[in-house]
């Protein structure tokens, strides 16, 4: 059995999504489809899945020809695709999402479908319970969950989009464990990732995608450079942090007490310098983020004293916080940091402090265009903030934050983004930590946290684990200190 | 005490057929905000096409017709045009009532056919019960298998959880193959027949005869039943019942206390009200996470996917 891929075209307005893609796949190979955000990698494997359809080029599995005008005929075809958020209905319990879609009697036989759940996953090595709610499911049992259903609907090609985002360390090795086993048994296992580490552990062969294009196929190993020179079509130097001098200290906390949700994070205290760069890291829930809130006012700590540069801001709303040069750029980008359907042009006079009645539109027109250019953001003053992919969306955030800033707060500040975008959000960082702005971040990327942090704290169930110097810890240490242990 | 219980069934009757129908509309993620307008020219047209006819059941068939036709304009200008559900229902609701004065105008007091009481044998024999539920007639009976065959489609079939799948998640329900817009056409439209026939019901059955005031705001009433009842078809059914009781009680009691008649035919409306916020209070809503089995039946989410377009990209 071989999966072919023939001159695949497809394009969105004036982008060529896909422009001419061909890529053949032999049976039980596990094959990564690499590339950066936006090469076209997803356009491609919505177009396998049936998801869109291609403007021309066809598919070939085993021969013949497919039909792929809808999902279904996909399915039926025995092509399933994971999507990176698991597709799944969240009121609805793990046997109904299990036998939603599948064919059958009219009269739905729960008893009959349960046992093929059991049936199925039991083969693939998961456990569920059939009567759980999908909502109350981690991202990686509902993916577990897409997956069993897709064998039981018989698949011969399953595609894994971004499948390791949002999930955790051991979920990713089992799933990975999962997607030998499934090239073990004869599928065709396509996983699509713009992570370099992923596809090296686990793929047997790789085709690298940039701008709709196929620019490299190999079968692996291959260099990690080589790679990365096929992705972005250069060899990317990451800078290093240079020493700068910190300064007064310019954040104080002492002994707060913070409860938000299930978090809990009791006596608190920590100093901040100028110019110094600390380091958040710890597993999800565990106090990160109550901390990045308390300090932006979004969150009144229960207890103790919050001071910037002197002044009390414990009380402070979060105006004040802004007032007094404090500035957070949360996680959820398009959820709390922009606006859907709202122009760069309009985001950019929201953001200013100009607070004249009427809006000079020419004017905050020309700022937009500077900005754009200033931020390198891929995109027009018109365009609207969810249309911008992540790396843009991060940029304009970037552009918004005001000249004149004592600390900025960031959450997962390169989340998602590939590695250019990454490195660029960095640059503009440190250039405001030489200015002497103070920077916290949270992070669950070690790499970056020992790259950029002077110190790293770790979090653990709700209080401070550890504090290290970046200079004086590895990533092996900190894997420890995150899951709550002293390395021996 | 039999006589008024046989009364709450039978007038409650319209408003279960109209819920039911909207339920299954909502539950594929359609609005159909037509609901008071649909009621209302479909149960003058029943009216109409019995008089002329001479026979009652034409009359449904119409009015089926014109609830189906007004659907089929809400489901393809939100479809097909991607039009806002809201506006275009809102608008032909207004259409909808004045088309209803102006047509039905010349049979305002004339008299028509009606749908014959029909007891069922022995069934209506039984002590109490028999009198409540089984003396009635054919539309009534109708009512009570609508309820029936909406939870059993819901909650039992392939289709009834697919339906449930394009009304939560549609991106979702259409990876995994299903024909989400056709569907939900088709059940915009099965709805809509179905809140047809509940005008029919009035005309030829409840009230008998035409005139503007006939269907007393029973679509904007069915139309909050569906989100009182969480848009499960077993409390949606309680709730139109309660409703019809709050009705015939404060009706009854106008005689017993003559000083606030005025205002006990609308005391149901707070009523409603006060049982909606009860209903989405955070401890009714943690009931479900209580009772596991009873999950469906408790839980007050709307499909997730409602009123949303469903675009494949």
């Amino acid at each position: 059995m071989s999966l072919e891929i023939r001159d695949i075209y497809k394009h969105f307005g004036p982008v060529r999504a896909s422009d001419g893609v061909s890529i053949t796949i032999q049976e039980g190979s596990l094959h990564g489809i690499l590339g950066e955000n936006g090469a076209g990698k997803s356009t491609l494997m919505k177009i396998l899945s049936g998801f869109y359809s291609a403007d021309s080029g066809e598919v070939i599995l085993n021969g013949d020809v497919l039909d792929l005008s809808s999902p279904a005929d996909a399915i039926a075809a025995g092509i399933g695709m994971l999507h990176q958020d698991p597709l799944v209905f969240l009121p609805m319990t793990v046997l109904d999402n299990f036998a939603l879609g599948s064919p059958g009697t009219v009269r739905l036989d729960r008893t009959e479908v349960r046992k093929e759940l059991e049936r199925v996953s039991s083969e693939l090595g998961f456990e569920f319970d059939p009567s759980r709610l999908a909502r109350s499911l981690t991202i990686g049992e509902r993916q577990q969950l897409s997956i069993t259903r897709l064998m039981w609907l018989g698949a011969k090609v399953l595609i894994f989009d971004e499948p390791t985002t949002g999930i955790s360390a051991t979920q990713r090795l089992q799933l990975f464990d999962t997607l030998r086993k499934l090239a073990e048994h004869g599928l065709i296992v396509l996983f699509v990732s713009h992570k370099l580490e992923e596809v090296e552990d686990l793929c047997d062969s790789v085709t690298v995608i940039r701008q709709g294009k196929v620019v490299y196929e190999a079968e692996m190993p291959v260099p990690a450079e080589t790679l990365v020179e096929k992705m972005f079509g250069k060899v990317f130097v990451v800078q290093g942090r240079e020493a700068v001098p910190l300064g007064q200290p310019v954040l104080r906390l002492a002994n707060i007490d913070l409860k938000e949700d299930t978090t809990h994070l009791e006596n608190l205290n920590l100093e901040v310098a100028s110019g110094e760069v600390v380091g958040l890291a710890g597993l999800e829930g565990s106090g990160q983020r109550a901390l990045l809130r308390a300090c932006a006012g979004l969150l009144e700590p229960a207890s103790g004293s919050l001071e910037l540069d002197g002044v009390s801001l414990t009380k402070a709303s979060y105006r004040g916080h802004l007032a007094a040069g404090v500035h957070y750029l949360p996680a959820g980008r398009l959820e709390e940091g922009l606006i859907e359907g709202i122009s760069i042009t309009e985001h950019l006079v929201l953001a200013s402090d100009d607070s004249t009645f009427f809006i000079d539109w020419k004017a905050a027109r020309k700022v937009a265009e500077t900005e754009i250019e200033d931020y390198s953001i891929k995109g027009t003053p018109s365009s609207s903030a969810e249309d911008l992919s992540g790396g843009n969306q991060q940029r304009l955030l970037l552009s918004m934050i005001p000249d004149e800033v004592k600390l900025l707060l960031l959450e997962h500040p390169t989340r998602g983004l590939d590695v250019e975008s990454a490195a660029y959000v960095w640059t503009r960082l440190l250039a405001r930590r030489a200015e002497g702005t103070s920077v916290i971040f949270a992070s669950a990327d070690l790499d970056e946290l020992l790259r950029y942090s002077d110190r790293i704290v770790v979090f653990f169930a709700g209080e401070v684990f550890a504090v290290r110097d970046a200079s004086g810890t590895d990533g092996e240490e900190l894997g420890y200190l995150i899951g709550g242990k002293e390395r021996v | 005490m039999e006589a008024t219980f046989n009364s709450i069934i039978a007038a409650a009757a319209p408003l279960i057929i109209a819920s039911m129908g909207e339920t299954i509309t909502e539950k594929s993620g359609v609005i159909n905000l037509s609901l008071e307008g649909s009621i209302r020219l479909s149960a003058m047209t029943a009216f109409a096409v019995a008089f002329w006819v001479g026979h009652a059941l034409v009359g449904f068939v119409a009015a089926a017709l014109v609830g189906a036709a007004i659907a089929a304009i809400i489901a393809y200008s939100s479809i097909g045009l991607k039009l806002n559900q809201i506006a275009v229902g809102f608008v032909l609701t207004l259409l909808a009532i004045d088309l209803a004065s102006f047509l039905g105008d010349s049979f305002v007091g004339e008299r028509g056919p009606r749908v014959p009481p029909l007891p069922i044998p022995f069934l209506s024999d039984i002590p109490f019960f028999g009198k409540v539920f089984f003396d009635q007639d054919l539309v009534v009976y109708f009512s009570f298998l609508t309820i029936a065959a909406t939870w059993w489609f819901f909650y039992r079939t392939r289709p009834g959880l697919n339906i449930q799948g394009i009304g939560e998640r549609p991106a979702a329900a259409f990876a995994r193959g299903v024909n989400v817009n056709k569907l939900r056409f088709w059940y915009t439209v099965l709805g809509g027949a179905m809140v047809g026939i509940a005008g029919a019901a009035y005309s030829l059955d409840v009230k008998l005869g035409w005139r503007e005031t006939l269907t007393l705001n029973l679509g904007w009433i069915a139309l909050a039943m569906v989100i009182f009842g969480g848009w499960h078809p077993l409390r949606v059914a309680l709730g139109a019942y309660m409703f019809g009781a709050l009705q015939v009680l404060a009706f009854q009691l106008q005689d017993v206390f003559p000083g606030v008649s005025q205002v006990l035919p609308v005391a149901p409306f707070p009523l409603m009200i006060l049982a909606l916020v009860f209903v989405y209070s955070d401890w009714f809503s943690k009931l479900g996470d209580r009772f596991p089995r009873m999950r469906n039946l408790l839980g007050s989410e709307a499909p997730a996917g409602l009123g949303q377009v469903f675009e494949r990209e």
